[in-house]
């Protein structure tokens, strides 16, 4: 038999429900996991064996009743640490918080425990979800797998490595501009950012509220969908979680991409690095054999992504930070990291009387341009196909003293979020034996599509067989 | 006085919804053990969201819809962003362009019985503040913050500055309450602070038409004796001023009833900049035209309406309407009484003297039992003149010792001539009526 640490969500799955191994030991062995690779990637800022365990023995003897359990049921999930979770501390990643614990959970939390699912530890991030790298962690930077001295990419660094490093096998995140897509094409995984909408941000530490997404990590495609099948849904909670016909994202996933339409938009290949796309393009043309077409498209608007993100975040950031003024939650303002500064400033700024015009409310207008570019291509394909990310994983410490280049670092995933639209990010490759990953992009509330094509080129290639070796 | 007084009122009313603006605690606070009503959301947890509460948005619909307001098809909530230790999320929830209701007309009666328009501007919805206490704990003077109140709906209604008095200030601002009321959506009890009074004054030479080019915002004051005091001060205040042709600084003055001053609390340089810009948790609210209208119909008679028809359905004088239909309990208490009066055959006019000069205690004499009452009082009248002349004739034949006495001199014998038609006619008569037609018969 493999690793039980090498198998996907899928494998795992079969083997707890046909009581070939218990969900006990399984969360022993990803603990240990956890435990052991956690001092070398700095992918946890809490592991939570106990609380783990306690779920593991109650599926156990569920699974011993008989019952019919969802797929999640026993998976050991690691959790981004901006989701709160009841009586287990919240950090967001920074000292601010350091000392927080929650007293209830954000409703995708809740889903998970009511699918079983065994929640191993809550994972490291730049502070506040605030960075591209990981390295704006008060809690120490987390550490690439496939090289350790490069960064995994943020801001959900910590969920991507735990993934990637075998120490659970989904990883709940959060990207607001790119903060799951990036850390997925860097680490090798599997990431989605959710229509915004799908899933319930109630209980996720805000950043940029009209912006932020709830999504996860897998190896595969498939395992990815299983999750979201488990943490969407309309909830009285959050008044932006928007009721939508449910889809089962993980029935019809081998469905192909025969006579798909998939676009490629010239804005996002022009200036790009040569071999991220060439391997890209062979992604593309992989699933042209398959049966897609192939088409030009463009996006006019992309070159405005950057700039019209860093208007709306950091303003949404100014006054979501607001409420950590040093009266409730143990620890004082003096507590920010420096990346938080410069977006409370930047934000407080761009709202100020007289400059809001200017800025909030012509990025809201530019963000409107961006989202009919998305509108109006999709009138013409079914999905676009682009990559995530200018470079593969750069060094620790490259890009930290100079805050634009890293935030140029999300030029290809910010779009995203200010169209709302889903976007699935995958492996298509390495590069110097560095990963790299390609997005797909749907319309609103095309999940399913996104992981038939992501399925589809998965079969392929199957780039998640290979491991770091750490 | 050279100068005019030009006032606008900011009007914040708490909402009584069951619960709060954006969550589902209760909003009922009054006398409630401290952080009792609270959750992740009004205590502004991380990751809480809020969620609106329809009540309180059709609450402020009708209000709006009640002072002459168009209500907006499309409205949305804002954040108002600031620091204050009683504000848990370092912001409020408020709405900053486009409100519930906007450009009402209220008409209020001056004290020169003059009808006088004032103008609206808006009324919007957001939520409370928790609430500080200073205390000293152990020897450390420390300052308690109390969330029960966090989140409960405020309703604010801000006018254009077309007030000319304190004496018109205070009775817009009862008009206002008085709306309310009768909308059943608060108590608008100053003394509880579910109402409260933000007069901005400021003054202008008599017969100028521009509006002056600073303004004082007044705060703190709970009770309408003190608004009408605080403006009062405050127009002496700059009035001192202007006569040096120095300019009133721009400022927000809080008002001390100990004293009776105002007393400067931030100036010009330190006003907020807060910094609105578009709720991103909750989605903008659409209405349609029938939903509009829906709320225009179910609204309750209101109190202008409720006095035109007092004074032409029940013949009451202005004054005797006014006082009747100030409070919709006292109103509905004597719709219900000269109902009862018209079986009784007595006059609506009756009762409403009744009701205005006795202040029968509403909440204990039914209003049947205060027409039974005032039967008693007044049957007397139901004894027509021709009964009265009646028993009066007969009781002249059956007293004649009286009569011959009273003839013969004797005052005294007119009294006991009294007390018999007055026990014939078991005390329903007026005794100065009977007395009268004694008189008149036996002497003539």
């Amino acid at each position: 038999m493999k690793n039980i640490l090498d198998l996907t969500i899928r494998e795992t799955s079969d083997l707890l429900f046909s009581k070939q191994i218990k969900a006990q030991e399984l969360t022993q062995a990803f603990l240990e996991r956890a435990h052991g690779v956690n001092k070398k990637l700095n992918s946890f800022i809490t592991i939570c064996g106990g609380t783990a365990l306690k779920q593991a023995k109650k599926v156990d003897e569920l699974i011993a009743n008989g019952q019919k359990l969802n797929s999640l049921a026993g998976i050991p999930v690691g959790i981004k640490d901006v989701f709160s979770t009841k009586d287990i501390k919240t950090t967001a990643g920074s000292k601010v918080l350091e000392n927080y614990i929650p007293v209830y959970d954000a409703t995708s939390v809740n889903h998970l425990f009511n699918a079983n699912a065994c929640i191993v530890g809550k994972t490291n991030l730049d502070a506040w979800a605030h960075g591209s790298s990981g390295e704006n962690s008060d809690f120490g930077p987390t550490k690439n797998p496939y090289d350790l001295s490069r960064v995994p990419g943020g801001s959900s660094s910590g969920s991507a490595v735990s993934v990637a490093s075998g120490s659970c096998l989904a990883a709940m995140g959060t990207d607001t501009g790119g903060s799951i897509r990036l850390p997925a094409s860097f680490c090798n995984v599997v990431g989605i950012k959710p229509t915004f909408g799908r899933v319930s941000r109630y209980g996720v530490i805000a950043m940029a509220s009209s912006l932020d997404c709830i999504g996860h990590f897998t190896k595969t495609v498939y395992d990815n969908a299983l999750v979201l099948d488990v943490t969407i849904g309309e909830d009285g909670f959050d008044s932006t979680c928007i009721a939508q016909k449910q889809d089962v994202y993980s029935s019809d996933i081998e469905k192909g991409v025969k006579n798909l339409k998939i676009g490629i938009p010239k804005e996002y290949f022009e200036n790009l690095d040569q071999r991220i796309k060439r391997l890209i393009l062979e992604a593309v043309k992989k699933l042209e054999k398959l049966g897609a077409q192939v088409e030009d498209i463009s996006l006019p608007n992309t070159e405005y992504g950057v700039a019209t993100y860093y208007i709306i975040q950091p303003s949404e950031v100014s006054s979501n930070l607001a409420r950590y003024d040093g009266i409730r939650f143990g620890k004082t303002r003096e507590k920010f990291g420096s990346e938080a500064k410069r977006r409370i400033i930047l934000g407080t700024y761009t709202l100020s009387s007289g400059y809001y015009d200017a800025y909030y409310l012509k990025a809201m207008k530019v963000r409107r341009l961006i989202r009919n570019d998305f509108v109006k291509a999709f009138k013409k394909v079914d999905v676009i196909i682009c990559p995530v990310s200018p470079t593969t994983p750069f060094k620790l410490g490259e890009k930290t003293s100079d805050p634009l280049q890293m935030y140029l670092a999300d030029i290809f995933t910010v779009t995203a979020n200010l169209a709302g639209v889903p976007s699935l990010a995958l492996p298509c490759g390495f590069m110097n034996y560095l990963p790299c990953g390609m997005q797909i992009i749907g319309p609103d509330f095309s999940e399913k599509l996104l992981y038939q094509v992501g399925h589809a080129y998965e079969q392929e290639t199957k780039w998640y067989r290979v491991k770091p070796k750490i | 006085m050279k100068y005019e007084p030009v006032i606008g009122l900011e009007i914040h009313i708490e909402l009584a919804t069951k619960t709060k603006m954006f969550c589902s605690c209760s909003a009922e606070y009054f006398g409630a053990k401290p952080n009792t009503h609270t959750c992740p959301i009004c205590l502004g947890l991380p990751g809480a969201m809020p969620k609106a509460n329809r009540k309180a948005i059709e609450f402020t619909q009708k209000f709006g819809s009640a002072i002459g307001c168009k209500l907006l098809l499309s409205s949305k909530f804002d954040r108002k962003n600031y620091f204050y230790p009683d504000l848990a999320k370092g912001f409020q929830v408020s709405q900053y362009d486009l409100p519930f209701a906007a450009q009402g007309i209220l008409e209020i009666k001056t004290e020169t019985e003059n009808l006088k328009k004032v103008r609206i501007t808006r009324a919007h919805l957001e939520e409370d503040t928790g609430k500080l206490t200073h205390a000293t704990i152990n020897n450390r003077r420390v300052t308690l913050v109390d969330f029960n109140r966090s989140g409960v709906p405020l309703m604010e209604i801000v006018s254009e500055p077309d007030m000319e008095s304190a004496k018109e200030a205070k009775l817009y601002a009862q008009k206002i309450r008085q709306i309310a009321r009768y909308l059943g959506i608060s108590d608008a009890d100053m003394e509880k602070g579910s109402m409260r009074i933000e007069p901005n004054v400021s003054l202008r030479k008599k017969g100028s038409k521009e509006l002056p080019s600073y303004k004082v915002e007044l705060k703190n004051i709970n009770s309408f004796k003190f608004v009408e005091k605080a403006i009062n001060y405050e127009i002496e205040r700059q009035s001192k001023i202007l006569d040096q042709s120095k300019v009133p600084e721009q400022e927000t003055r809080g008002f001390n009833e100990q004293r009776g001053i105002t007393v400067s609390q931030r100036s010009k340089e330190f006003a907020h900049d807060y910094r609105y810009f578009p709720e991103p948790d909750l989605p903008l609210l659409n209405f349609t035209d029938g939903q509009i209208e829906k709320i225009k119909s179910v609204l309750p008679e209101l109190p202008d309406e409720k006095y035109q028809r007092f004074i032409k359905g029940f013949n009451l004088s202005a004054y005797d309407a006014e006082i009747l239909t100030r409070e919709q309990k006292t109103a509905e208490y004597f719709e219900e009484a000269a109902k009862a009066g018209e079986k009784a055959r007595i006059s609506p006019k009756v009762i409403a003297n009744f009701i205005i000069n006795q202040k029968p205690d509403t909440e204990t004499v039914l209003p049947a039992d205060l027409v039974s009452r005032i039967y008693q009082k007044t049957k007397t009248a139901y004894v027509s003149d021709e009964e009265l002349e009646n028993i009066v004739k007969k009781m002249i034949d059956e007293n004649k010792k009286a009569v011959q006495d009273f003839k013969s001199g004797k005052n005294a014998a007119l009294q006991v001539l009294v007390g018999a038609v007055m026990r014939e006619s078991k005390g329903n008569i007026d005794p100065q009526k009977a007395k009268a037609m004694l008189k008149n018969l036996l002497t003539n």
